[in-house]
């Protein structure tokens, strides 16, 4: 008698699985920490502070200070917050740098993994969702003090235009319209975007929005660092447009400051 | 208690080596190409959504002949392998040989001990640094591995695809040549001319800026090329 077939034809056991962090899970668990008992109540870890987004005509620029800090110090002053997550997106992150960068990259993986799986790119709000999962489980380690809040930000091709989101420690996600921040300098930050923002701005002139916006919370936020000139220290930025995720080159957020510095002498 | 027969372990291998060639013959080819700028891999497929051809890493590319469940198993095990690789250590430490390896051995222990072989025949290539760094290994569906250098055909017209490239090979050909002779190559057994639609190629370009050096050429990359000679 042969046995009746029964096709496991739902769940996670059909068809191959694009997710690399569930593919991590089961092949590394040693490495994937979100269930382990740690505590860092004690334990001085750098924190990264202040990044914001904002949409303008092509698409989204994700912008970021250089500061991370542990307690009162100044743990990197050159830390690199913004990151693209794929061609078409960027993310910003604020929060425990070491869990925060690890994330990232995950994320980055993620994405690219389902691309070279599947053969399909996710769509915007497919990355928006995952990201979302991958805070979720972190929230064990957030409740410890190890918080991480990104923002994301990507062109979405289906409805031609750039598209923000933001989240909470628990994974809560939620779409903005014009700009958003996070981060310790958050809400000076987001006061004077408030102030400088407005729909349809240039590539230059939301720049220049979004590097005003990192020093006036630079002053408001001991977290956050400053513009710094004499040692060449400049915020970071990434646009995303329709044709793809760039870095801004340093010398345009340079022009940006100091556009800036001119107009408040 | 059901009895087996004796078969002598001679029998049994060639047996399953016809059964796999038979398998792999039914299907088309794809051939693989060094050119001036890196790998060519190009095959006939009327599905532009099927592929036969993919990335597996930032500096490797894959292809499958014979039966596709089978050889899209090979590529996900592969991406797989690659990514955590890439995870674990580094970027720079994926390298194809390894991923050869890992093939070499599953399709080995698969042609060995399972009730059927796999009827698949893969080619796994590399760029890396200049011309010197390009590598292109062909594994069989018993396991074994060969290193292949500047052209392999693999699949249906295997043998007689690779005879004819051994004519016309030249080392240092343009992306443009080396996918119009592939193409010519692929269509000649039969005396036919394949259709630019009908075609998959990817390359790894080495001179491309961007980290992932894969890249498919669409339809009308293909047809300008085909239809310029």
């Amino acid at each position: 008698m042969t046995e009746r077939l029964n096709p496991p034809v739902s769940g996670a056991s059909f068809g191959a699985n694009p997710s690399f962090s569930d593919l991590l899970r089961d092949s590394r668990p040693e490495v994937v920490r979100s269930e382990r008992e740690i505590s860092t109540t004690d334990v001085l870890v750098p924190h990264g502070t202040t990044v914001l987004g904002l949409k303008y005509a092509d698409g989204v620029i994700m912008a970021g200070d250089r500061r991370a800090t542990a307690g009162y110090t100044v743990a990197d002053a050159k830390m690199r917050k913004v990151f693209a997550a794929d061609d078409y997106s960027a993310i910003a992150i604020a929060g425990a740098a070491g869990q925060a960068i690890e994330m990232v990259k995950l994320f980055q993986l993620e994405l690219e993994h389902y691309e070279k799986i599947t053969g399909d790119r996710l769509s915007l709000e497919g990355k928006a969702n995952r990201l979302a999962q991958m805070i979720r489980s972190n929230f064990p380690l957030a409740l410890q003090g190890l918080v991480v809040v990104p923002l994301f930000g990507g062109f979405d091709h289906t409805v031609g235009e750039g598209r923000i989101f933001y989240y909470d420690a628990t994974g809560g996600r939620w779409e903005e319209d014009d700009y958003q921040t996070t981060g310790s300098g958050g809400q000076p930050a987001k006061n004077s975007l408030k102030k400088r923002w407005r729909a349809g701005l240039s590539r230059s002139e939301a720049l220049r929005v979004a590097v005003e916006a990192l020093m006036d919370a630079a002053e408001d936020d001991v977290a956050t660092g400053g513009p710094d000139p004499m040692r060449k220290i400049f915020p970071n930025a990434l646009a995303v447009t329709g044709s793809g995720a760039a870095d801004v080159p340093e010398d345009e957020i340079s022009a940006a400051v100091a556009a800036v510095l001119e107009e408040r002498s | 208690m059901s009895f087996m027969p004796y078969v002598s372990p001679d029998q049994m291998m060639k047996d399953r080596s016809e059964y796999a060639h038979k398998g792999i013959a039914r299907g088309r080819s794809v051939i693989g190409l060094e050119y001036a700028d890196g790998l060519l891999f190009v095959a006939e497929n009327p599905s532009s959504t099927l592929h036969k051809i993919s990335e597996i890493y930032d500096r490797i590319v894959f292809a499958g002949v014979g039966k596709y469940s089978e050889f899209e198993d090979l590529r996900i095990a592969g991406i797989r392998h690659a990514d955590l690789r890439g995870y674990s250590y580094g970027r720079e430490d994926v390298k194809a040989r390894d991923l050869a390896n890992a093939y070499s051995q599953s399709l080995s222990t698969i042609f060995t001990q399972q009730m059927k072989p796999y009827e698949v025949e893969i080619l796994v290539g590399e760029v890396d640094g200049d011309v010197s760094g390009t590598t292109l290994y062909h594994v069989l569906f018993d396991g074994s591995v060969t290193d292949e250098h500047g052209f392999i055909a693999i699949g249906g017209h295997a043998e007689d695809l690779t005879e004819a490239l051994k004519q016309q090979y030249q080392e240092g050909w343009d992306l443009a040549t080396a996918v119009r002779t592939g193409v010519k190559t692929l269509g000649a057994p039969d005396q036919r001319e394949i259709a630019a639609d009908g075609v998959e190629a990817g390359i790894l370009d080495r001179t491309r800026s961007h980290r992932r050096k894969f890249r498919r050429l669409e339809d009308v990359e293909v047809t300008q090329i085909l239809s310029t000679s």
